[in-house]
């Protein structure tokens, strides 16, 4: 049933990338009989290969090609070779994550409209209003399988989330709930209800969290019209003496330089790598990049705002158990100038075991501080920060000037820098989140800074305008007319809520655009 | 006085003579390292043996647990007991001890109290031997799977069926 198509067959589709945007854009186009190739770098996990241990699932899914890092952020002195956390595998970071998956708000389509000028920001609005964004939504949720939606039950909160709870209900809030999450709270979709094992981050081993590596990648392929070709990296998009895609250089698993046809590219390789991907295809007719005649490739780079509360109580906790992400406070995720900020932020529970948080906690930190606060692992409960940040010129992906990969191509190099309202956001997050601590009697909260990125954005952004970004409403780049951007690199702003659930609705909706682009005739 | 046998049938008091050490770790002759409650005993390829006692001190010395034993710090620094390592480790070790010195110690293990030990690694924290030390106790010593009960941390659970019908819930003092 499996497709297999010839490297010259320049009919096909060729997506680069196959997570969260990738994975679920192949399916689609599949599902209507379109012929698709899609080029992933890293290998295959299912179910049964997911590890229960951080490290070892680490080694095994993550993205550990070099990178480079620049910028006052605190991560590029923490982590200086690992900006980001993503995996690199068939299904891409869909199997690492958490499965929250929010709405974006209404006004935070029109960031620019509704936050007025921001110094140093370069906000925009998308080229795309939530109306027209509300059946994808619904359409994202229904193949997520998300709680809370249409007739599909909530999650039962675990220990973590009764902490946070109570903490939140007794400052006021009012929107506290175990959340959305894309993971089953019954049997959906042939997949079973979670078990609480509290692995979340290393692949569900139960298939009851929503991952393209199980769900659209079979099923795509199942169609025939989809090959998946696994540890091929793609080092170069090609185009024609028009200006027009004609194909990728791809190493295949062997390390051999290979050349697949094609009619169409949809790039999704994660918001990092895919302006890699462009500036390294740069040309003698696209001497900046390709689709770079804005200069605004790998520019606009977004991470959400983040960090952690931990809180310490007298008594035990157990927070790994069950869910990751078990529930979500939302009423600061409103825009409300005047706490300071713009935007707004969600507070998630999050949990990480033993390992993880050795390493997470306070990076570089040592001594009794430090390891006093882990002899309380048992007591801790957790809170993930996730805010909207704002996009900056000169937060962006460069090519490395000196550093190459195994295959001999420029690494990426990404810079990030907070802005004040970042910082702003992000302190009184940790004020709120150790309030609902303190409410709950705990007795010492760890403000813990941010993690590797999780969520990147932003690097090939949505625009009216074609001098303002790289894609239009679509995803199609202003300059290659069949060249799109197909995961969350597309993002003009990110708004407060964790992407998943946007890239998956967006990549649906540009499904829809590229076959009836196809069947009237203009690719 | 305390006649307690230690390892290989020497009393408490001729290991306490014999030992180089202060800390927690006991220097048994040459090449040969054991703890005072034989609770683990390591053969030295190409460290000196108190460079390597040395070792293990700073190790519980930058992430302190009282309930955790010393052969898990012995574990997690181990690696370093290569021909390879041991140039880069006997020098920073020898560092370590002149910096002691300079606060008017004999030698960092010699030096009794962890708030002055403490102060002597403050001292060279940004250097390359101590956060090559450091980073990797953070997987050398936190991901080895038999100290996570000390922490309460239960590790996989896939096996047993996850936590659905063993305590995801069962909070009961809130
Ligand atoms: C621990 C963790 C928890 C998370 N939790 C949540 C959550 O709860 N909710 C939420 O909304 N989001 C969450 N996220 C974020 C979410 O996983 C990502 O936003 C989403 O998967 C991004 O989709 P993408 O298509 O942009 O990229 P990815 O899913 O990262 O896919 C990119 C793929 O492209 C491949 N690739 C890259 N370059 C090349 C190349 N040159 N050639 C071939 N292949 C290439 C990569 O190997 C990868 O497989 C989480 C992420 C992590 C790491
Ligand atoms: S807690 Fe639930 S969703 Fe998470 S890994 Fe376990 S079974 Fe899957």
């Amino acid at each position: 049933m499996v497709a297999k198509f010839e490297l010259s067959d320049d009919s096909v589709v060729v997506i680069i990338g196959t997570g969260s945007g990738g994975g679920v854009l192949a399916n689609e186009l599949a599902q209507k009989g379109i012929k698709v190739v899609a080029l992933e770098a890293g290998g295959r996990y299912l179910p049964d290969d997911y590890i229960n241990d951080e490290w070892d699932s680490f080694g095994q899914l993550a993205w550990t090609d070099p990178r480079t890092t620049s910028g006052d952020w605190r991560v590029a002195r923490d982590f200086k070779n690992l900006p980001a956390w993503i995996v690199k595998a068939v299904g891409g970071t869909s199997i690492h994550w958490a499965g929250a998956s929010l709405r974006f708000q209404e006004h935070e389509w029109k960031a620019a409209t509704h936050y007025g000028h921001v110094a140093g920001a370069n906000l925009l609005d998308w080229p795309i209003d939530p109306v027209e964004m509300e059946p994808y939504y619904v359409k994202a949720e229904a193949k997520l399988g998300v709680t809370r939606t249409e007739n599909r039950p909530g999650l039962p909160g675990n220990n973590n989330y009764k902490v946070l709870e109570k903490g939140a209900l007794a400052l006021g809030y009012k929107e506290v709930s175990t959340g959305h999450m894309a993971i089953n709270s019954i049997d959906y979709d042939g997949r079973m209800s979670c078990q609480q094992t509290g692995f979340c981050f290393q692949g569900c081993k139960w298939g009851a969290k929503w991952s393209a590596a199980y769900t659209d990648i079979p099923r795509g392929e199942a169609t025939g019209n989809l090959e998946v070709r696994d540890h091929c990296h793609v080092a170069r998009i090609l185009h024609d003496d028009k200006g027009l895609a004609s194909g990728v250089e791809y190493f295949d698993k062997d390390g051999n330089l290979q050349m697949q046809k094609a009619k169409i590219v949809c790039l999704a390789g994660n918001s990092i790598e895919s302006p890699r991907l462009l500036l390294n295809s740069a040309s003698a007719m696209f001497p900046d990049g390709l689709a770079n005649s804005s200069g605004q490739v790998g520019r606009n780079y977004m991470r959400h705002t983040t960090g952690s509360v931990y809180g310490v109580f007298d008594k035990p906790v157990r927070m790994w158990r069950g869910t990751t992400m078990a529930g979500i406070v939302r009423d600061e995720a409103r825009h409300d100038p005047s706490r300071g900020f713009v935007g707004g932020y969600e507070l998630e529970t999050l949990s990480l075991g033993l390992p993880f948080m050795a390493a997470f906690l306070d990076p570089g930190g040592w001594g009794r501080e430090f390891t006093t606060a882990l002899d309380s692992y048992e007591n801790m409960a957790g809170m993930w920060i996730v805010g909207e940040d704002m996009p900056q010129e000169t937060n962006r992906i460069t090519l490395s000037p000196t550093l190459k990969d195994a295959h001999g191509l420029p690494v990426a190099d990404v810079h990030y820098d907070d802005h004040p309202n970042d910082i702003a956001m992000r302190n009184h997050a940790y004020a709120r989140g150790a309030a609902i601590y303190d409410a709950v009697g705990a007795t010492r909260v760890l403000p813990t800074p941010p993690y590797p990125s999780t969520h990147n954005l932003g690097s090939n952004r949505m625009s009216e305008k074609p001098r303002d970004g790289v894609v239009n409403r679509n995803g199609q780049t202003h300059d290659v007319a069949n060249l799109f951007i197909s995961d969350g690199s597309q993002f003009t702003t990110g708004a407060a809520e964790n992407p998943t659930l946007t890239i998956v609705a967006l990549a649906i909706r540009q499904a829809e655009f590229i076959a009836g682009e196809l069947s009237k005739g203009n690719m | 006085m305390d006649t307690r046998e230690g390892p290989k049938g020497l009393t408490r008091r001729q290991l306490l003579s014999r030992a180089t050490a202060a800390g927690a770790s006991f220097v048994i002759g040459s090449g040969f390292m054991a703890a005072r409650d034989a609770a683990w005993a390591t053969e030295l390829t190409a460290l000196k043996s108190t460079t390597f006692a040395t070792l293990v001190q700073m190790a519980r010395d930058i992430y302190p647990h009282d309930r955790i034993g010393d052969q898990f710090y012995v574990l997690a620094v181990k690696a370093y007991d290569t021909a390879e390592a041991a140039p880069v480790i006997e020098a920073g070790i020898a560092a370590l001890d002149q910096a002691a010195r300079g606060r008017g110690f004999a030698n960092y293990l010699e030096t009794g109290w962890e708030r002055d030990r403490v102060d002597i690694l403050r001292d060279m924290e940004r250097s390359d031997f101590f956060q090559m030390i450091r980073s990797n106790l953070v997987t050398g010593l936190y991901n080895q799977k038999a100290v996570w009960p000390v922490f309460g941390y239960e590790g996989e659970s896939y096996s047993k069926g996850g936590y659905i019908h063993r305590g995801f819930d069962d909070i009961d003092w809130l």
